[in-house]
């Protein structure tokens, strides 16, 4: 056999061929704002030098700001995950009227089966809503060629594109050739467009009429399109099915003819209804709702779909087979056996455990949460998040908790956000907060960087996302400028400071914020730092567990045997004794500041 | 259809799977196979249990294993070794590096890391190769290289070259760690063998 790679094929993941695709594309301007499984687009993109790239501190700006760059005449792309589109969705649904003179596209990277996602929603319906053409590849190397082709399309038709990936396309790795890199048609510049670009009742009511006219003639694009396939084959069953769950129907039934919707919306009816008539047998699969389904039933089709196919989860081959043919179901599969379970867990040294550690000895306090590592300050033994929705519900759901109890809210009251979930959504809920009279304690997680998805950089951070230097927002003068007169930084590894600090602010009867400030431990510059480590003297532990309860990973508790105290030289009562793990621990001094036997010492800088 | 292969990588975040699934893969796409992977990312890396998927064949259109279809298994710890269990067969080999890493429950006292786990396994006749990768990578001079060890291991049993797989770490690692990366997959292709 041959090398598969060389001659312009390259392995890389459905995120990287997405970020080749629009370098290939002639790109002006992309923006996004991380999230899994989206983020590595951006940053793959942001490698090219002829591409514009940015994280914008949200979603809804990334599309505003891809808007307008297509209204300048330059190819705009904005990518989000699938919860991101709720929040651009204002834009979305206008600029559909719009339409743009660069091309637009909207990557949506959907998270069935909520790998790192709070919902599992299907943006397929956003296409149909808002009246936008939407593409769906199968694997990495048909990302790169839909996104090419969205700009296409899009310029023809003059609309946005979505373009919609699952993470079984985002992280997958697959075979990608790379191809032709468009130059920019021309130097992008403005025209005024009133009629087109400013959505005045009286102009959107004309526009209106010209969404339809162009859907309609996408309809007729989708009928001969290239994306929407008939692979023949035995027509007892046929299948229609689009993006990842082609690949499984693939391998499932690899002798059925198959009919593949690369596009998704709007449907090739006539294409669709001529393959329903020549199979004995129709089955839709499809991952999550029952999107191409209802469309199908809708035009009178007779059709098998989720009455078989689950419509929770993530598909695979397996599920596809046995949901068609229960007797080919895998059998003596062998049963799981019962471990304990290892959840994510926040990384040694990481500055939100000293504020959580802190709130889970507030028991009488309920902790508004967000989306962020600190999500994580839910599991054990810290279990001190109370609440979490959306990115910055935690702020207006505080205020709205403080209303509904009126007196009895006093002391009871947390939120909790980081700092990019803060600059993304935060802000108005705070504003919200003060305007309308809370007086619910409000903690920023400011740890300089967006970490759950891999430490990029915010409006916090002080840097871009190219690693340039960049206005560093202030957020004491923020909140002070949101009307806070209580705003105070703290440093979150000294858990006494914070536990004084907490315990003060919660017992306030105005809007106060408390600013915990200290450096992900994930950081490069961090990383590359001489690494000190705490070590613990075990003659002096005497196994009260205050560190144990941190539930840092570099700390673990090993249990006496039976006389083993005693005959050690520990109180017979004692149950066992804390020990750090050296190689594990990042030098925050946590348990050492919680610590009142001198148990636990910094050591000497590692090689 | 042409014979697809199934390989699972599982350990904990942080322990090096990623690049390790990435050597195979490449040695994998050098010797003319196409090759599928897929991982997760987001919340599941920190510090939980992880999984990369790899699949090769002639022709690879899913990129996701099916439950009983791993034909290898790459463990880099042993209590993530029996937690995959439904994708093994009875057929599986399973490779795992003889390593314990106490979950948040074990080591704060509040659950106890099962003794002997990989008997789960041998007890169910799976073929269970054990290799101290740390060692081999203490002695190869640098205990980072513990994953590249494991390739090592996991290579004896892949239809590829082994100087394929070398010449791919020599494109791939450090220069300044070359030669302790090139002892330490040399002593875990000695270990991988039964």
């Amino acid at each position: 056999m041959n090398a598969r790679l060389g001659n312009n094929l390259t392995w890389m993941s459905g995120n990287e061929a997405i970020a080749l695709g629009a370098y290939e594309a002639g790109v002006a301007v992309a923006s996004g704002y991380p999230g899994t499984p989206s983020t590595e687009i951006m940053e793959y993109l942001s490698a090219y030098d002829s591409v514009y790239t940015e994280w914008a501190p949200n979603e809804k700006v990334g599309l505003e700001v891809a808007i307008g760059a297509s209204f300048a005449g330059g190819r705009a792309l904005a990518t989000m995950k699938h919860v991101g589109l709720n929040v651009a969705a204002d834009p979305l649904f206008t600029a559909s009227y719009t339409g743009g003179k660069g091309g637009i596209v909207v990557l949506t990277a959907d998270d069935p089966d909520m790998h790192s996602s709070q919902n599992e929603q299907d943006n397929r319906n956003y296409a149909l809503a808002a009246k936008i053409p939407m593409l769906e590849p199968s694997d990495p190397a048909e990302a790169k060629e839909f996104l090419k082709r969205a700009f296409e399309l899009g310029e023809e038709l003059d609309t946005p594109i979505l373009l919609r990936i699952t993470t079984r396309i985002a992280h997958v790795k697959g075979v990608v050739q790379h191809g032709e890199v468009v130059p920019p048609a021309e130097r992008p510049d403005l025209e005024k467009h009133p009629e087109k670009f400013v959505m005045l009742p009286a102009m959107a009511r004309k526009r209106r009429v010209v969404v339809e006219e162009r859907m309609t003639r996408c309809k007729e694009i989708a009928e001969s399109a290239d994306f929407n396939v008939i692979e023949d084959g035995d027509r007892k069953r046929g299948f229609i099915t689009s993006g990842v769950s082609y690949l499984y129907v693939k391998e499932a039934f690899p002798e059925a003819a198959v009919l593949k919707l690369g596009m998704c919306w709007p449907l090739p009816e006539k294409k669709i209804r001529e393959f329903a008539a020549s199979v004995e047998e129709l089955f839709v699969v499809e991952e999550l709702d029952p999107f191409l389904e209802t469309q199908l039933k809708a035009m009178g089709l007779d059709c098998h779909g989720k009455d078989l196919i689950p419509a929770i989860g993530e598909l695979n081959t397996a599920v596809v087979r046995k949901s068609i043919d229960p007797e080919r179901a895998p059998k003596d599969l062998y049963e799981p056996v019962p471990l304990p379970p290892r959840p994510p867990n926040m990384c040694a040294g990481c500055p939100h455990r000293g504020i959580f550690f802190t709130l889970s000895r507030m028991k009488n306090v309920f902790v508004s949460g967000d989306i962020g590592c600190y999500t994580l300050g839910f599991l054990p033994p810290l279990n001190a998040l109370d609440s979490t929705v959306c990115m910055g519900a935690s702020i207006p759901m505080a205020h709205g908790m403080v209303k509904a109890m009126g007196e009895g809210s006093h002391n009871r009251v947390v939120s909790v956000i980081g700092d990019s979930t803060f600059v993304h959504s935060g802000i108005t809920g705070l504003i919200n907060s003060v305007y309308n009279g809370s007086a619910a304690t409000l903690i920023i997680l400011d740890n300089r960087i967006t970490a759950m998805t891999g430490q990029q950089p915010n409006p916090s951070s002080g840097s871009t996302i190219k690693g340039e230097a960049a206005q560093e927002l202030d957020l004491v003068a923020l909140c002070q400028a949101c009307g806070v007169k209580h705003v105070q930084v703290l440093d979150p590894h000294d858990v006494p400071e914070c536990r004084k600090v907490i315990k003060a602010e919660v017992e306030r009867d105005e809007m106060s914020v408390i600013i915990a400030q200290a450096p992900c431990v994930l950081l490069p510059e961090l990383k590359l730092r001489k690494p000190v480590s705490y070590y613990t003297n075990i003659d002096n532990c005497v196994g009260c567990t205050s560190c144990i309860r941190l539930g840092c990973p570099a700390i673990s508790w090993t249990a006496f045997a039976e006389g083993e105290a005693e005959a050690r030289g520990y109180k017979k009562s004692q149950k066992g004794y804390s020990r750090i793990d050296e190689v594990l621990c990042n030098d925050c001094g946590q348990c050492a500041s919680l610590c009142k036997f001198h148990a636990i010492t910094r050591g000497e800088p590692r090689r | 259809m042409s014979e697809i292969r199934n390989i699972l990588f599982s350990g904990v975040g942080g322990q090096g799977i990623l690049l390790a699934s990435e050597l195979t893969a490449a040695a994998l796409l050098q010797a003319g196979y196409d090759v599928k992977k897929s991982e997760v990312h987001g919340m599941a890396q920190r510090g939980g249990s992880v999984t990369a998927q790899l699949r090769y064949g002639e022709r690879v259109y899913s990129p996701l294993i099916d439950p009983g279809a791993a034909d290898i298994q790459m463990a880099f710890e042993m209590m993530e070794a029996v937690r995959y269990l439904p994708y093994l067969n009875a057929d599986s080999t399973v490779i795992v590096n003889t390593q314990k890493i106490l979950p948040p429950s074990v080591a704060t006292g509040q659950a106890v890391y099962p003794e002997n786990v990989l008997d789960e396994l041998i007890k169910r006749d799976i073929r269970v190769i054990g290799v101290d990768a740390f060692t081999i990578a203490k002695d190869a001079g640098e205990v980072r290289t513990a994953n590249v060890a494991l390739v090592g291991a996991l290579s004896v049993h892949l239809d590829v070259e082994a100087e394929l797989f070398e010449s791919i770490i020599e494109q791939r690692v450090p220069q300044r760690f070359l030669e302790e990366n090139m002892k330490a997959f040399a002593g875990g292709r000695a270990a991988g063998g039964e």
